[in-house]
């Protein structure tokens, strides 16, 4: 354990003087700050509380961004290490392989959450004094924005990882990010709307098909877990008539973090130095 | 005596291209030995494969009492420390931070890294970013890491290199510290000559094969060698005198004010006899036994006829 707190220590700070996490949390922040700023203008004066339309525009950005920035920090995890010729040196310590995959983990999902915490939670702040009416329901659906965001970011974190893990050089896995982010952010809902659009498909397997794309089951958590934000997004209509269960989301996004994680820890395992 | 470091026909190949072939090869506690060789001699992987970086494709080691790819070898590991052939660390670091980070990994306490930097005469340089360092100061860094606990087993790649004479004399003053306190030492180096009387035994590869591993000593006498004597002679005496030399030494070049002599060691002293009863008409001599250099190449010679 202690080792696997040294690990993540390091990456927290290493991710602190590289101003990573000043960087991510000022784009946080200036994005999120903005949309709140400017997206009370078209909601007007509806009986919705502001706050819960800061939930629907955060969780819109956060599917570009946040899986944006965890592929950043977390692609170079192990071949960078391993270019930099750092890597023979830390696993000549007594840390096993999956120890330094877990520590850079926690650290990494660190530096996320603080740029998520301090960037979003200052946009709710301005809400918050600027505006009234915002009930308990409606801070309860910025939280669970807060910790699903964090969730995502560490489904993307673990993906890194595995890109990581595969590549051979730094370069390829820089390539081999951006693509993933590319399917799962552009690609997989364009296709899926295409689909959709083309083949008239059973709502039960649209419903399926976007558990398969953790950023679409962020977007289901967010938008239709909670009656209010339902209503407004206009996802009201998918996630009742597709009838998807909230906790088979979250166990999407769960099965998301844990799998390529799991993955990547094997292929580090088996990694000839 | 125990062994800490025991190989037992160990190979190792990448693919198609075998880079350890069938080494088998034991350090003692307290023992220190030197890996010599080319460049792809094999030197590197072998270190990896004792350190558990990499696995054996056939033949079994023991590092510390454990195989040191399997799991309990993490623990182990807590015995040993490494140096790897041009160490890199995080170049924002400083130094300070660099080995207190290898402290925390080791579980030993951070503020153990001052003394580390002083032994190795860092000290200055603690709060400077490694980025800014020399490669000997890295060089040095690194030993410092590789000291860290106090290690049963120091496994040492190239750890010369970058250094300069004086920083290499204090490298080997270092090393010889170590050793007296018990600790067994393996170290690759590509000059074998800043190794004399410095390693108990010398371990020479080529091609991935292990050709040889003894004494300097018995290095030397396995190889024969010829010795080479050079006299100097009185102007125009030197076929005349050539003729008086004990027939066991071999007459290699011949002068009006020279003589140059080979001989095998065991004829030597009897040639050398021979050579002090020629009284006045010998005006000096200088005995030259075969280098270190000489002796290396003897060795990979052979190997690469047989």
């Amino acid at each position: 354990m202690r080792a696997i707190l040294t690990i993540a220590g390091q990456e927290l700070r290493d991710g602190l003087r590289d101003r990573w996490v000043l960087a991510a949390t000022l784009l946080m922040a200036a994005l999120a700050l903005s949309l709140v700023l400017l997206g009370s203008a078209p909601a007007g004066t509806v009986s919705t509380p502001a706050l819960t339309v800061t939930v629907v525009s955060l969780s819109s950005l956060s599917i570009f961004l946040v899986p944006l920035i965890a592929l950043l920090v977390s692609y170079d995890a192990i071949v960078g290490e391993s270019e930099r010729g750092t890597l023979l040196l830390l696993l000549s310590y007594p840390i096993a392989r999956w120890q330094m995959i877990v520590g850079k983990f926690i650290g990494h999902t660190g530096i996320l959450a603080i740029a998520t915490i301090i960037g979003y939670g200052a946009a709710g702040l301005l809400v918050l004094a600027t505006t009234s009416g915002n009930d308990a329901a409606s801070w309860l659906a910025f939280l669970s924005l807060l910790g699903s965001s964090i969730l995502l970011g560490a489904v993307f974190i673990g993906l890194g990882y595995l890109i990581s893990g595969l590549a051979r050089e730094r370069g390829a896995a820089a390539g081999l990010a951006v693509g993933v982010w590319v399917v799962f952010i552009i690609l997989f809902d364009t296709a899926l709307l295409g689909l959709l659009v083309a083949a008239n498909m059973p709502s039960s397997l649209v419903s399926a098909l976007l558990l398969l794309n953790p950023t679409d089951a962020y977007r289901l958590l967010n938008l239709a877990g909670f009656e209010e934000v339902r209503f407004l997004s206009g996802m009201a209509e998918l996630s009742t008539t597709a009838g998807i269960d909230l906790r088979i989301v979250a166990g999407s996004l769960l099965a998301w973090l844990a799998v390529p994680l799991g993955f990547a820890t094997l292929l580090f395992h088996r990694r000839e130095l | 005596m125990t062994d800490l470091i025991e190989l037992r026909h160990v190979s190792k190949a990448y693919g198609d291209a075998t880079v350890v072939e069938d080494v088998s090869f034991a350090l003692r506690e307290g023992e220190g030995v030197a890996l010599v060789g080319h460049n792809g001699a094999g030197k590197t992987t072998l270190m990896k494969l004792i350190l558990g970086l990499t696995r054996p494709t056939s033949g079994t080691l023991q590092v510390l009492g454990v195989e040191p790819s399997s799991r309990e070898a993490a623990v182990a590991r807590r015995g040993l420390g490494f140096l790897p052939e041009n160490v890199a660390f995080e170049q924002a670091m400083t130094g300070r931070d660099v080995l207190r980070f290898y402290l925390r990994l080791k579980r030993q306490p951070a503020k153990q890294a001052d003394v580390l930097l002083a032994r190795v005469g860092l000290d200055g340089a603690a709060k400077k970013r490694v980025g800014t360092y020399s490669k000997g100061m890295r060089q040095r860094l690194g030993l410092a890491q590789a000291l860290i606990g106090a290690p049963k087993v120091l496994v040492l790649d190239e750890p010369t290199s970058g250094l300069d004479p004086a920083l290499r004399a204090q490298f080997y003053d270092t090393l010889r510290d170590l050793k007296a306190a018990g600790t067994t030492v393996l170290l690759s180096s590509h000059a074998l000559t800043e190794l004399e009387a410095r390693t108990d035994r010398v371990a020479i590869m080529n091609q991935g094969r292990l050709v040889a591993c003894a004494t300097l000593a018995e290095l030397r006498h396995a190889a024969g060698l010829p010795t080479r004597i050079h006299l100097s002679v009185p102007p125009g005496a030197g076929a005349a005198i050539s003729a008086r030399v004990d027939a066991r030494a071999e007459i290699a070049h011949v002068n009006d004010r020279s003589i140059e002599l080979t001989c095998a060691p065991d004829a030597k002293m009897d040639v050398l006899r021979g050579l002090s009863a020629l009284g006045h008409d010998v005006k000096d001599m200088e005995i030259a036994p075969p280098t270190l250099e000489q002796v290396y190449a003897h060795f990979l010679r052979r190997d690469d006829r047989a």
